[in-house]
């Protein structure tokens, strides 16, 4: 083997590692606003996930079918409106469900697996047991290759920008808007916030629902990866949750920091061992460092 | 017998005797033996929702992983049961006979050492208490050391639920893949398969059963029952009233996993076999429905809603499949936002009550107070405010 190809290789594996932490990291954005900030756990999350995948579904089979002419154009406005759909779910979840239940949040949890249950079985009867995938345009389609021997896949690259631009959107409102500091003064005390005339249960009901519309957004993003089925929600949940709890809760810059580890850790475990064997070696390390270091790798000032 | 009739009232024994003649006379008479079995094996998942009871519901930890224990309790009986089955004369057609089959198919040509001790049923019968009890112990004293407790300690178990059946799936060379160990025969000769194996094994799942619910009910009365919900409710006071609170919590994780393990294991010998499947996510949140529909603090309860909520699963996943995650959504959500302390919430609430007033015209010449008011509604709320032991009897239905 050439030196070339050694790295070229390297530089393949390290995209693998790349678009492993996009992907974890888009799975864990929503739920860092959800768990992180508010503290609900949110079982269903996987399955808002899934409502995002099964609306750019929808909307390339309805191109598909009434304006085939704008196929290469579709892709982005479906996933804004999967951020809508899943944010307007989100909205009523909240309302119906979670405002009753934030003083007993292992009862939340109780209740969002009771209502993924649902949703797992809504999909099942709207779009059969199937698994479904998209018609994708043409331009996410391929790869791209910058130098002989080396091919960097462009729907890979898609969720690379993807995750960019939602992560770079949630810090900036999450600091910069009125919403981000509303919500900053009730994670802090929300008692005081209350007393400063912050209407709390608004952005919590706010929060929640941006939490789902990203967790939409991220499931749209994963149609160019894989096919959706009722049940994909449930098999990102629990990674969700681990890159949340590792980086930190409620730490947005922690999450970000527990996803790229993750993902570099299991990419290059990967390169040496089965997949399953690399997803054990993962699991386990994080679940070792959680025990020895419990509040993750960014501790928040926050006192509880 | 008034001296025996008051026991029964104070202790709190009357409902345990309902459920044993419930399940060990009731059922053997009016049931053919596939039912019976099949009652056998929802009632190895009530002890999964025993432990629960005594974890979640006196100790307030709440685990996601319980199927691991019940899977590790399960697996090491199997495990037993499978080196029995493949005695080199009856796997002479493979290329290595004498060791399990699977193996065989995934080119192993020797046991694994670590297989090794479960060739004897002692030690076997040791390892399937004792392995999963230890795992519980280093999973929860580096966790409740560090004071990590709810949700955290609930994903963590969640994660070790998910890694153990990667682990399981991934290694089929070792342990059987996703079909698990199958193929299940004999216990030192003795078939378990026929009928009347089945009669017995139901009936040492019962008695097993049973004395659980005695141990930890004897727990529960004890001082240290006491200090779990005390615990529960207001953990840093009993810290500083010179408790060693994280100790307490790990004892009861351990003893939870203890009970889970033996449920696993009597799981495996009635229905004779092992797969990751009662190992993974699915199936430990499901486990902590069981013990919610039967009344977080109630342990037999527990088991009436184990029973219930396996009997509506056959029955519905059979009758209406699609219907069936409907009802167990509803589930969910009814047991946390409308009767939190399940069928044993409601029958403190209502039937109780009910039986009071038409107990009453009958002794209306004592002074009996209005039956109604006193009991707390099934809400939330009221499950904290009744730490005393007072309390911990009155929801011993």
């Amino acid at each position: 083997m050439s030196f070339d190809e050694i790295y070229n290789i390297a530089l393949m594996q390290g995209f693998a590692g790349l678009s492993l932490f996009s992907v974890l990291l888009l799975m864990g954005l929503g739920l860092a606003i959800i768990f992180g900030q508010m503290g609900v756990i949110n079982m269903a999350h996987g399955e808002f996930m899934t409502i995002g995948a099964y609306t750019i579904y929808l909307f390339s089979s309805l191109t598909e079918t009434h304006a085939p002419g704008l196929m290469q154009l579709y892709f982005p406005f479906a996933i804004l409106a999967a951020f809508a759909i899943a944010f307007i779910f989100g909205w009523l979840v909240e309302w119906a469900l979670i405002r009753h239940l934030y003083k007993r949040p292992l009862d939340t949890l109780l209740a969002t697996w009771g209502l993924s249950l649902g949703m797992q079985q809504v999909f099942r009867s709207t779009f059969g047991p199937k698994e479904v995938s998209p018609t994708l345009p043409d331009w996410l389609m391929g790869s791209w290759s910058p130098s002989e021997g080396l091919d960097i896949p462009i729907n890979g690259l898609f969720v690379l920008v993807l995750t960019l631009l939602v992560t770079g959107g949630v810090l900036l409102a999450l600091y910069k808007s009125r919403w981000g500091l509303r919500v900053r003064a009730t994670v802090a005390n929300r008692p005081m916030a209350n007393a400063t005339g912050i209407n709390t249960r608004r952005t919590d009901r706010l929060t929640y629902a941006i939490g789902c519309g990203i967790a939409g957004v991220a499931g749209a993003a994963f149609t160019t990866i894989g096919s959706t089925g009722p049940t994909s929600g449930s098999l990102y949940i629990v990674d969700a949750f681990l890159v949340v709890t590792f980086g930190g809760a409620g730490s947005l810059l922690g999450t970000v920091a527990s996803a790229f580890g993750i993902a570099q850790t299991q990419s290059i475990a990967e390169f040496f061992l089965t997949g399953s064997m690399a997803k054990v070696l993962t699991l386990l390390l994080i679940v070792t460092i959680l025990m020895i270091r419990p509040q993750g790798l960014v501790a928040s000032k926050i006192r509880r | 017998m008034d001296a025996f009739k008051n026991w029964v009232a104070r202790s709190g024994m009357g409902s345990v005797l309902i459920l044993a003649l419930v399940i060990m006379v009731v059922f053997p008479l009016t049931m053919d033996i596939f039912r019976l079995n099949l009652v056998g094996k929802y009632l190895s998942y009530a002890f999964v929702a025993v432990g629960l009871v005594m974890l979640w519901g006196y100790g307030g930890i709440l685990s996601l992983g319980q199927g691991v224990f019940f899977g590790l309790g399960g697996y090491m009986m199997a495990m037993f049961l499978k080196l029995e089955a493949s005695d080199p004369i009856t796997t002479k057609i493979q290329s290595t006979p004498g060791i399990p089959d699977f193996m065989d198919w995934n080119q192993l040509t020797a046991l694994p050492l670590w297989w090794e001790p479960f060739r004897h049923l002692p030690l076997a019968l040791i390892a399937v208490v004792a392995v999963p009890m230890i795992l519980a112990f280093i999973i929860s004293f580096a966790m409740f050391k560090r004071r990590v407790g709810g949700v955290y300690f609930a994903i963590i178990t969640q994660a070790v639920a998910l890694i153990l059946t990667v682990l399981i799936v991934g290694q089929q060379g070792y342990t059987g893949g996703v079909n698990g160990i199958t193929d299940l025969r004999t216990m030192l000769g003795w078939d378990i398969r026929d009928d009347s194996a089945k009669y017995i094994l139901y009936f040492a799942n019962c008695v097993l059963l049973l004395a659980v619910i005695l141990l930890c009910r004897w727990i529960q009365m004890s001082k240290l029952g006491t200090l779990l919900l005390a615990m529960r409710d207001k953990e840093d006071r009993v810290r500083f009233s010179g408790y060693d609170v994280a100790m307490f919590k790990v004892f009861v994780f351990v003893l939870a996993a203890g009970i889970s393990a033996v449920g696993g294991a009597m799981f495996t010998l009635q229905v004779g076999f092992m797969s990751p499947s009662l190992v993974g996510i699915v199936p430990s949140i499901e486990m902590v429905i069981l013990a919610a529909v039967g009344g977080r603090m109630s342990l037999v309860g527990a088991v009436y809603g184990a029973l219930l909520v396996n009997a509506g699963k056959t029955y519905f996943s059979e009758a209406a499949p699609d219907l069936w995650l409907f009802l167990m959504a509803a589930l969910f959500i009814g047991v946390v936002l409308v009767f939190p302390n399940g069928l044993a919430g409601l029958y403190e609430s209502h039937v109780k009550p009910w039986l009071a007033r038409r107990k009453a015209p009958k002794a209306s010449t004592q002074a009996v107070e209005p039956p109604a008011a006193p009991l707390s509604s099934p809400s939330h709320k009221s499950a904290p405010s009744a730490p005393l032991p007072g309390g911990v009897q009155g929801q011993s239905a």
